[in-house]
């Protein structure tokens, strides 16, 4: 194959062996996320101390795009300020795997490399909103979220 | 290669018909195009009948008394002709131009279901249903207060149809809405038995023939249904044109399903009237120029012969069927006889998601359908997210069929499996 990769030993790797996988039992942060045309269909679950995120892990069901960038996107926000991660761009993710090239070349399939982080930033603008009723905090998550891909 | 039979067009001389076939795609790579249930290509012949009526023809119809007007819609009644012909089909006021099977079925969930359909009734469909022959049911059923019910399929992929006759004996059935042929699997419903059933106790039966028409020979006076919808994208045709055929008695007594021109006899301030059959059901400037090249689309279907096509995708799915048994690690749906399928074969390839298997053979310029083949209640019942589905045509060549199963090592290499 030539043409930029996708399918490189890191992204199947992760795809084989997805990290951060499972569930969280009443986690403070459950977003559930699908995309309708490839049957890509992901959980995410977040615990959120001390404004930071303490723990994270998904679960469902994906291509190996979708699973490398869940599985990168888990370890790049544990840990991280919820600040920080209201900040995360999709650049970020896409070039930890070497995938930036999608966004020009394949629009199908960005949806896949970009539909764990819409349902991180869906579910933190709803933590602050719904949950903590901090309109002010949750910023315009949601709008970057729905305008992701 | 496989021989077509006489006086007809032998398999290189159907390829050297459709243009698109010469392309090359991604690394300089043969088409290979195997994703014929979505949509098939298109020959010349329909290609050209394009060109030429915008050329020479293109008028409204129905209307004024000019010479383009009068060529367009003599040309355009033509078609209708031309498939109750094709489909054996008595009266052609019973044929109706509408924008696909889609629209075909929402056309008769709203002007005939609103109508017929009441609470406590019960419309029948199938676990192997497209989208469309679902979600106007669910809307209809959800509306009226009506229930819907499906007959689940077996471990072949085939229709369960004892739980038919237990809905029927509830006496509160008012629709069978089914598909001849599942988009999915393939499997050839045993429609006769099913429209039989229902006969007996004076249920309606709407058949979705989106995959059957096109692959097969269909004689609709001989069927006794009572709707058949199918597109003419799906065989050879235009985008942009299916056919609702119903019985007569039904029509005359259905209400319309949109208001406007073409459709009215008489229009007054307060109350009209409504135009004969056809065009009662068909309001507005209908897609003139794709109904009319749809006719070159059936006259090369009638040239090749539908028993021709049925049999080249028999010969086929058994010379896949038969490779691919013998690829490890693969998983395949649906009937494994040939003899019981259309050329339909859906399958998955070890536990790769089947986005990746797509993307990875669509560098070798093999184009397959991944996903859940707007048949997401038939996913749920097989318990995968999605399948891949390669789905063959008239043009479709044995090569190809090896070159789809070549590209799936490329899949292995590359997960290393
Ligand atoms: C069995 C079946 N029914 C209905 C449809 C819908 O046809 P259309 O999109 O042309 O309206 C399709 C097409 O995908 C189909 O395969």
């Amino acid at each position: 194959m030539s043409g930029d990769p996708i399918y490189t030993e890191m992204i199947i790797e992760y795809s084989r062996n997805p990290s951060n996988y499972g569930k969280i039992e009443d986690a403070h942060i459950k977003r559930h996320d699908s995309n309708p045309l490839c049957g890509d269909s992901i959980d995410l679950y977040l615990n959120i101390d001390d404004k930071k995120i303490s723990d994270v892990k998904f679960d469902g069901k994906g291509c190996a795009i979708c699973m490398a960038c869940s599985s990168v996107l888990t370890e790049m926000i544990k840990g991280k300020s919820l600040e920080d991660v209201k900040k995360f761009e999709k650049d970020e993710l896409l070039s930890e795997l070497g995938l930036e090239h999608l966004i020009k070349t394949s629009p199908v399939r960005i949806k896949c490399a970009l539909l764990s982080l819409k349902a991180l930033k869906f579910g933190i603008y709803s933590y602050f909103a719904d949950k903590m009723n901090d309109i002010e905090s949750a910023g315009n998550l949601k709008e970057e979220a729905a305008n992701l891909y | 290669m496989i021989k077509i039979q006489a006086n007809t067009y032998s398999l290189e001389e159907i390829r050297s018909h459709f243009p698109v076939l010469n392309r090359r795609v991604r690394d300089d790579k043969r088409l290979v195009y195997l994703d014929n249930a979505a949509t098939t290509q298109k020959p010349n012949q329909v290609i050209d009948a394009i060109t030429d009526y915008y050329q020479n023809h293109n008028s409204n119809i129905h209307r004024a008394v000019h010479a383009l007007a009068e060529e367009s819609t003599e040309a355009f009644e033509a078609t209708r002709d031309k498939i109750a012909k094709f489909l054996n089909i008595q009266n052609r006021e019973e044929i109706i131009f509408v924008r696909g099977t889609t629209e075909a079925i929402n056309l008769v969930a709203y002007s005939w279901g609103r109508d017929n359909v009441q609470k406590g009734d019960i419309v029948v469909t199938t676990e192997y249903e497209h989208h469309s022959n679902i979600v106007p049911w669910q809307v209809l059923t959800q509306e009226t207060g009506a229930e819907l019910k499906y007959i689940n399929i077996d471990d072949n992929g085939e229709l369960m149809l004892e739980q038919l006759d237990e809905y029927l004996a509830t006496g509160k059935v008012k629709l069978v809405a089914i598909s001849h042929v599942s988009n999915v699997l393939g499997t050839i419903t045993d429609i006769h038995n099913v429209i039989k059933k229902c006969k007996n106790v004076g249920v309606k039966v709407l058949v979705d023939g989106a995959q059957a028409v096109p692959h097969m020979k269909v004689d609709i006076d001989n069927l006794d249904c009572d709707f058949y919808a199918f597109s003419a994208h799906k065989m050879l045709g235009p985008t942009g044109v299916g056919i609702l055929w119903a019985r007569k008695d039904i029509l005359e007594n259905m209400k319309p399903f949109q208001g406007g021109g073409d459709m009215i006899r008489e229009v007054h301030k307060y109350e009209t009237t409504w135009n004969d059959l056809p065009y009662k059901f068909e309001a507005g400037t209908p897609n003139v120029a794709d109904v009319i090249c749809f006719a070159a689309a059936i006259d090369y279907l009638a040239k090749i012969g539908m028993d021709n096509v049925r049999n080249h995708e028999i010969e086929l799915t058994k010379y896949a069927l038969e490779k691919m048994s013998k690829v490890k690690g693969l998983t395949i749906y649906g009937p494994k006889d040939p003899q019981k399928a259309s050329g339909v074969i859906s399958f998955n390839f070890n536990d790769v998601h089947p986005h990746d298997v797509a993307t990875i053979i669509d560098k070798n310029g093999v184009a397959i359908r991944s996903g859940h083949h707007c048949a997401q209640v038939l996913m749920e019942k097989l318990n995968v997210a999605a399948t891949n589905r390669a789905s063959f045509y008239i043009y479709t060549t044995k090569e190809e069929v090896d070159t789809l199963i070549d590209s799936l090592e490329q899949v292995a290499k590359v997960f290393k499996l």
